[in-house]
């Protein structure tokens, strides 16, 4: 168990002015899975393009099972023993699971492939570990969940005997995350050792025996799982107290969102009503029609039959544009492909619900000066990190994007507003800033239905929560009488009307 | 060595980049005339003396950009909204038609009022051409590269078929072309005696006023948004198809215009080589010019001096006026490495 399989030393890389990397020393025992938690720019990337060459540290030494490692070569790290997982997988989706794992791990010159031993080993590995994949199955037709389980046998067949996780949960659900530290956890019991990389506090706490605190480029704290809190780890991280954003308890106004009866493409029969002042939480599974929700009450799916009532009245044209006239605010889920325009620059972003509207154009010419001014305060009031109103909003961080578009919600005062997996990707610090944001609004009157994957933010912030489970939404119940127990069975379809089969099955 | 992308493009940069574009392209169009066994340099300068060298070199080269000034708009502002428009060449034939159906006596108005008349048809027949692929695209997803393109050679062998048939001229001695427009229909040369005509005026106004579009009004803006990021503009409550449907108003109306301003300015008939690929020389046009309307200007300007230097350079110096196209391409190319360079650094590792 003590045997150290992994020694960083001393490892330092300087970009310019920038020490991404400030002397940080790291070692890994054998069976052990420790994580190394950080922001976003923390140095934590940068440390593992140098183990796997990408980069040559500019000092310090790294030592695999006991042998120097040559600095600077791509496959030193490979043929060591260490594979890695990453966040963006790297599989070609029209080639089969089998393909996928073989593919580059044998000789070019070969004039046939050994298809069988493969499978053989791919069964083996897959049964040992538990990590049940069809081996014929097309890499396109497989879950996100399924497709990381072939990236950690791809690593495992290439005989990895230490594993690096890139932020591994950013693109699962709350179970498929569940099933991977258990995958994990199996995997050290047969004397592999991981490093997991992440940003989450509850994962980091879930999974790891052991946490390194990264914070700009250093290392600065080495807790045990057992010796830590949450809300240590989270100080450690950020470098200052992390205020945990409470909603204080408030009686809830007028209902302001009402949907009856409602259908449309993915939504069945669904109804719903929100009250002023209060956050309204959508937990479930994703892909159970929480988009096909987000999407009608952006405007962009209009219901087929069944009524929504906005702010007491019938919305005639549904549209995104009448939708945010009525008072609408509208938080997507993807900042990248439907939050912003990259390419534009953030006063372009900051005006594209409202540009049409005084003071912002009149007879359809763009007042510019106007728009700047009003960038300017939304960069000023939403601490939004940016160059100036005309820089490209491409060259700005995830949160920073968010504050954006949190600010372009926000100005307007809107009455209700739509938040879709508002601090998805997000770092602790702009988390933190994003519920506090929406807790004022809720203070302030609005309706908010928030719509997550993460079910400690829905149960952290809503005043009620909703289950949707494929197309249809459970009747709210109240915060304080909501468990994760019972909202977890919700979320398998318990308590639906078809739920049952899903359960029989 | 990787690209990482600059927080905000230099003004400096966008200027000297392209500067470097051309020259890289002639040092490459230099070791070809080097091939071919003449003096790159006294090659080079038989172009610029052939392009600017006189006022008759001048003008020419300004008679000729003419054109491609309006194609380049067309080009430019279809693109930037993404709306792939490869039909300028069959949006010019249309206006072109348009005026020569309405300019040949049809219409017994004074100039005054023919001229405008005429240039709102040309418009309408270039962007209406436009707007069958433009719908097909906005309705069914159709490609608009591919009906925009092979809608070139339809309305080219449909204005081969009215050439040959309604209106062909009788006093024609049996050529494909059609009657002169009338003397009220025709514009005013800037020079007097010279090929330069009024059209060169409106092409200049044209590009001033696509220059004011995009960057002053909602329209423009909007059509930048469409053209970057079409879903997130929706989300916004942009009617993208709306958009797309005037942004082919607009290009198609530029590029029909070209039409009018070649029949009425400079041949006064319509005739089947009325454009030598006009149309597609814009698009080189639009692209050198990295889309901004006034670049447009100058693009269509350096294209233009590259094309009839060139052919004055064959005529004393026997290198093959190829090499206009093999400069212009090579220009677009470096251009293309330029722009990428204006947005992005090398960075080594």
């Amino acid at each position: 168990m003590n045997e150290t399989v992994l020694r960083i030393e001393g490892v330092t890389k300087r970009f310019g002015a920038l020490t991404a990397n400030d002397n940080i020393s790291i070692n890994l025992h054998r069976g052990e899975i420790v994580a190394l938690l950080g922001e976003n720019g923390a140095g934590k990337t940068t440390l593992m393009n140098i183990l796997f060459g990408h980069y040559t540290a500019d000092e310090g030494s790294i030592e695999v099972f006991g042998k120097a490692l040559p600095p600077g070569e791509p496959h030193a790290a490979i043929a060591a023993g260490i594979g890695m997982v990453h966040q963006h997988f790297t599989l070609a989706e029209n080639l089969s699971v089998l393909d996928n794992i073989m593919l580059g791990t044998e000789h070019l010159w070969r004039l046939s492939s050994d298809r069988a031993g493969g499978r053989r080993r791919i069964d083996q590995l897959a049964k040992s570990f538990g990590l049940g994949v069809a081996p014929d199955a097309r890499v396109g037709d497989l879950s996100v969940g399924e497709r990381q389980r072939v990236e950690i046998l791809k690593a495992l067949y290439r005989d990895a005997r230490i594993l690096i996780l890139d932020e591994p949960t950013a693109v699962l659900t709350p179970q498929e995350s569940i099933s991977l530290f258990a995958t994990l956890k199996q995997l050290t019991a047969d004397g592999l050792s991981i490093i997991f990389i992440s940003h989450k506090l509850n994962e980091v706490m879930a999974a790891s025996d052991r946490i390194y605190v990264l914070r700009a480029g250093r290392v600065v704290a080495e807790r045990q799982k057992t010796a830590t809190s949450r809300q240590e780890l989270a100080e450690l991280m950020v470098g200052r107290p992390v205020p945990e954003p409470k909603a204080e308890p408030q009686a809830p106004g007028p209902v302001q969102v009402e949907l009856v009866d409602v259908t449309a493409k993915g939504l069945d029969h669904v109804s719903l009503a929100i009250h002023g002042g209060e956050i309204l939480g959508l937990a479930g599974v994703s892909g159970n029609g929480q988009s096909a929700l987000a999407d009608l009450l952006s405007g962009l799916l209009a219901p087929a039959s069944g009524t929504v009532r906005l702010f007491g009245e019938a919305v005639h044209p549904w549209t995104p544009n009448r939708l945010s006239e009525l008072g609408v605010g509208r938080i997507p889920e993807d900042r990248h492909a439907t939050g912003l325009i990259s390419g534009m620059s953030a006063m372009e972003n900051a005006v594209t619900e409202r540009y049409r509207d005084p003071p912002f154009s009149r007879a359809s010419l763009i007042d510019w000066p106007a728009v700047t001014r009003f960038t300017e305060r939304i960069i000023a009031d939403y601490d939004v990190k940016c160059p100036s109103p005309r820089a490209d909003v491409r060259t700005m961080s995830g949160g920073n994007m968010q504050k954006l578009i949190l600010g372009r919600v926000l100005s307007s005062d809107p009455r209700f507003i739509l938040a879709c997996q508002p601090v998805r990707g997000l770092d602790v610090g702009a988390i933190a800033y994003v519920h506090a944001q929406l807790i004022a609004a809720r203070k302030a009157g609005a309706s908010i239905l928030l719509i997550s994957d993460d079910l400690d933010e829905i149960l952290g912030l809503s005043d009620r929560v909703a289950v949707m489970y494929r197309g249809q939404i459970s009747a709210p119940v109240a915060r304080a009488a909501a468990t994760v127990e019972s909202i977890g069975l919700l979320m398998a379809g318990h308590g639906f009307a078809h739920g049952a089969d899903a359960h029989a099955a | 060595m990787r690209l990482e992308p600059r927080s905000a493009p230099a003004p400096a940069l966008s200027i000297v980049y392209p500067a470097l574009a051309i020259l890289a392209a002639m040092v490459f169009a230099g070791i070809l005339v080097a091939l071919g066994g003449a003096s790159p340099f006294s090659v080079f300068t038989l172009v610029l003396k052939g392009a600017a060298g006189s006022q008759f070199a001048i003008v020419e080269t300004l008679t000729r950009a003419t054109p491609l000034i309006f194609t380049g708009l067309a080009a430019a502002v279809a693109f930037r909204a993404k709306l792939w428009n490869i039909g300028a060449e069959a949006q010019l034939y249309i206006g072109a038609v348009m005026t020569v159906v309405l300019g040949t006596g049809l219409l017994p108005l004074p100039w005054p009022l023919l001229i405008p008349v005429l240039m709102i048809a040309a418009m309408l027949g270039g962007a209406l051409t436009l707007m069958g692929p433009t719908l097909l695209k906005v309705r069914f997803g159709v490609d608009e590269v591919v009906t925009t393109l092979l809608l070139n050679f339809i309305v080219i062998l449909f204005v081969s078929m009215l050439l040959e048939g309604p209106l062909k001229d009788p006093m024609g001695l049996g050529w494909p072309q059609s009657p002169k427009v009338v003397a009220d229909a025709q514009l005013p040369r800037l020079i007097q005696g010279k090929r330069l005509h009024f059209g060169f005026l409106v092409a200049l106004a044209c590009a001033l006023i696509v220059w004011f579009i995009n960057t002053r009004t909602t329209h423009g803006y909007e059509m930048k948004a469409v053209g970057y990021n079409p879903n997130a503009a929706r989300f916004a409550g942009m009617p993208v198809d709306l958009v797309m449907v005037k942004t082919a108003i607009l290009s198609g109306g530029i590029a029909g215009l070209a039409g009018f301003s070649e029949v009425a300015g400079l041949k006064g008939n319509l005739t089947l080589d009325l454009s030598p690929g006009f149309g597609y020389a814009g698009i080189v046009v639009a692209m050198l010019a990295l889309l901004h309307p006034l670049g447009v200007v100058v693009a269509a300007i350096f294209v233009a001096g590259v094309f009839v230097g060139a052919d004055a350079m064959s005529r004393s110096a026997g290198v093959p006026s190829y090499i206009a196209q093999v400069m212009v391409a090579a220009s677009l190319l470096c251009m293309v490495v330029a722009v990428m360079f204006t947005r992005f650094r090398l960075r080594w590792r």
